[in-house]
């Protein structure tokens, strides 16, 4: 802490100075600079123009969405994702390699597919859309529906941000607890969570930030119904369909805030809890 | 430096014996270009001798004008709207004020309209405007804000509605706000629509360009969906120019300019109509009757400022206010 943030640490590899260099040019190069880009192209944007861009009722309701649905779908895939970190590290059972692949599938697969693979399996013709409409249960073209969505995009974040944390896990540890005495809950809530909850945090904060700015999926399952279920992605395209630049661009820099504000929140609070176990 | 001096001089000669265009379109012109592009290709061939290559890229028109404004260097861009192609001068001073006047039709080659599309057997007896707004009837269209189709739908309702009640404003603005209550989708562009329409059964009825009425009713099948041509309809112009400042650049105005020209020869129209799109010579279908946007809408520009900018009237249809 009371380090100054460029004073060398003596390691046993050289190449600190290097590698740094290398590390500051790629962040400023790659992400940096079209940061900037953006915030100046802001920076000249009127500031009544700025605020009505981003204080209209669906500008409001956009945002409201946009961090509800992210944040619902986030939780969600904080307590299933855990669970499949855990299943794919703890066991071993036929189709354990094929499992491991589909979580890395939301990666790769291209967002406009995912969208409309799920709009067709939850409208009212879709395998799961035709069992749960007549109970009244809408999915496609709901809030819920984005919220699907989100989770799908989202559960690689958790599952692979946690796995590694609950590999390092010894069951040694958990044997330990037991003859201790501690019973199973007690054992999983005072002795595994905490190993593995900054890792969790990390995983659960990745996949809110990426639904916060997840468009392609969205756009085919939300029906995008102004007030309803416009995704603040799409009020940016609405806006540049209109060539309206300046107000896309106040539109994303309040969205870029939100989500640097947490990352940040979030890497903070981790660096708090490390040094509060003594890990440097 | 000599070989590599040698090498651009190759290369230049290699690009005069061998052009290639950029002509950027927007979504289902697809089919439409890949028969005029081979058919202006032989005709360029038979006329001057030289090879002409010709790269079409497709997309959102609005999407694809913005590409060309931020440095996709099309030497003739083929969009959906007016407006579009006056944004490439407004925002981009890549082609001059005039541009719409540099060819005949306004620079529009060919024209479209929009119509209905319903399910096999019509369930909904939907014939004419006024029948969308049946208690009960859903209506699929695009979100106008992002796809210019919708934006030809929009306008097409409101004009009609005008056309019924002998121009009055506020009429046709409550049938257009009714109209929105009963669409249950937005999609954000019109192949989206057809999607929602066509594939996952959502909807009574589509509004929809002609030329994707009858492709929608060709690929999908004749025997689950008809055309349903309302009594009044708008003109849909899409125009077409030369991008001047590339195709200077590239020194590929005149065969860019020629390209543009074969579209209204009378072969170029026939590949026109094959596509079911609407040719300017020859004989016009009585039915709709057809309304410009100038005449109802005073023109692009202001129809999007009344109607689509942000708190124009399609979002105080949603939003309430007025």
């Amino acid at each position: 802490m009371s380090a100054l943030p460029f004073t060398r640490r003596a390691g046993v590899l050289p190449g600190y100075g290097l590698s740094l260099g290398i590390t500051l040019f790629t962040v400023c190069l790659m992400v940096l600079l079209p940061l900037t880009a953006l915030i100046v192209k802001a920076s000249g944007v009127d500031w009544s123009d700025f605020s009505t861009s981003i204080t209209g009722p669906r500008a409001r309701a956009a945002f409201a969405l946009s961090v509800g649905a992210s944040l619902a779908a986030a939780l969600v895939n904080g307590v299933f994702g855990t669970l499949v970190a855990w299943v794919l590290v703890r066991y071993r059972f036929f189709g354990r390699r094929v499992l491991d692949a589909l979580v890395d599938l939301p990666f790769a697969l291209p967002t406009a597919v995912a969208g409309i693979a799920l709009a067709t399996v939850y409208g009212q013709d879709g395998w799961l859309g035709s069992l749960l409409e007549p109970h009244g249960i809408s999915v496609a073209y709901t809030r819920l529906g984005v919220t699907v969505a989100l989770v799908f995009v989202g559960l690689p974040f958790v599952v692979r941000t946690v796995e590694p944390v609950l590999h390092e896990l010894d069951p040694k540890v958990e044997e330990a607890a037991a003859t201790l005495g501690a019973s199973r809950v007690a054992t999983f809530f005072r002795v595994i969570f905490p190993t593995f909850a900054p890792a969790l945090l990390t995983g659960v904060s990745l996949a809110f930030a990426r639904g916060l700015g997840e468009y392609g999926s969205i756009i085919f399952i939300s029906g995008n119904m102004p007030l309803r279920t416009e995704i603040v992605p799409l009020l940016i395209v609405t806006k540049l369909e209109q060539y309206d630049y300046a107000g896309a661009t106040a539109v994303a820099v309040v969205m870029l805030a939100v989500s640097f504000a947490l990352l940040l929140l979030v890497n903070l609070f981790q660096a708090r809890v490390r040094r509060a176990r003594g890990l440097r | 430096m000599k070989p590599l001096a040698l090498l651009f001089a190759l290369a230049g000669t290699a690009a005069l014996a061998d052009t290639t265009l950029l002509n950027v379109s927007y979504d289902p012109t697809r089919e439409l270009y890949q028969d005029v592009n081979a058919a202006f290709a032989k005709a360029w061939k038979a006329k001057t001798g030289e090879t002409v290559t010709i790269n079409q890229s497709h997309g959102g028109s609005g999407k694809q004008a913005r590409a060309v404004i931020d440095g996709l260097e099309a030497d003739v861009a083929t969009l959906a709207l007016g407006y579009d192609v006056d944004a490439l001068h407004q925002k981009g001073k890549l082609i001059p004020a005039d541009w719409q006047k540099r060819l005949p039709n306004q620079s529009a080659p060919y024209t479209s309209t929009i119509v209905f599309v319903v399910r096999k057997g019509n369930p909904k007896q939907i014939h004419d405007w006024d029948d969308l707004l049946k208690p009960g009837v859903l209506v699929v269209t695009p979100n106008p804000k992002t796809s210019g189709g919708a934006r030809w739908n929009y306008l097409a309702a409101w004009g009609s509605a005008l056309r019924k009640n002998g121009g009055d404003e506020a009429k046709a603005r409550d049938f257009v706000t009714q109209l929105y209550r009963q669409v249950p989708i937005l999609d954000s562009g019109a192949r989206g629509a057809t999607t929602t329409f066509g594939q996952r059964n959502i909807g009574h009825v589509l509004l929809a360009w002609e030329n994707e009425a009858f492709l929608l009713t060709q690929e999908l099948g004749k025997d689950r969906f008809e055309i349903i041509t309302p009594s009044v309809s708008i003109l849909a112009e899409p125009p077409v120019t030369v991008v001047d400042r590339y195709a200077d650049k590239h020194g590929t105005r005149k065969v860019a300019q020629a390209y543009l020209d074969f579209l209204y020869t009378p072969e170029g129209q026939a590949i026109v109509a094959k596509h079911h799109f609407r040719p300017r010579t020859g004989a016009q279908p009585e039915r709709p009757q057809l309304f410009t946007i100038d005449e109802v809408f005073g023109g692009w520009t202001k129809a999007q400022q009344t109607h689509f900018a942000d708190r124009g009237v399609f979002d105080q249809i949603y939003e309430g206010g007025k």
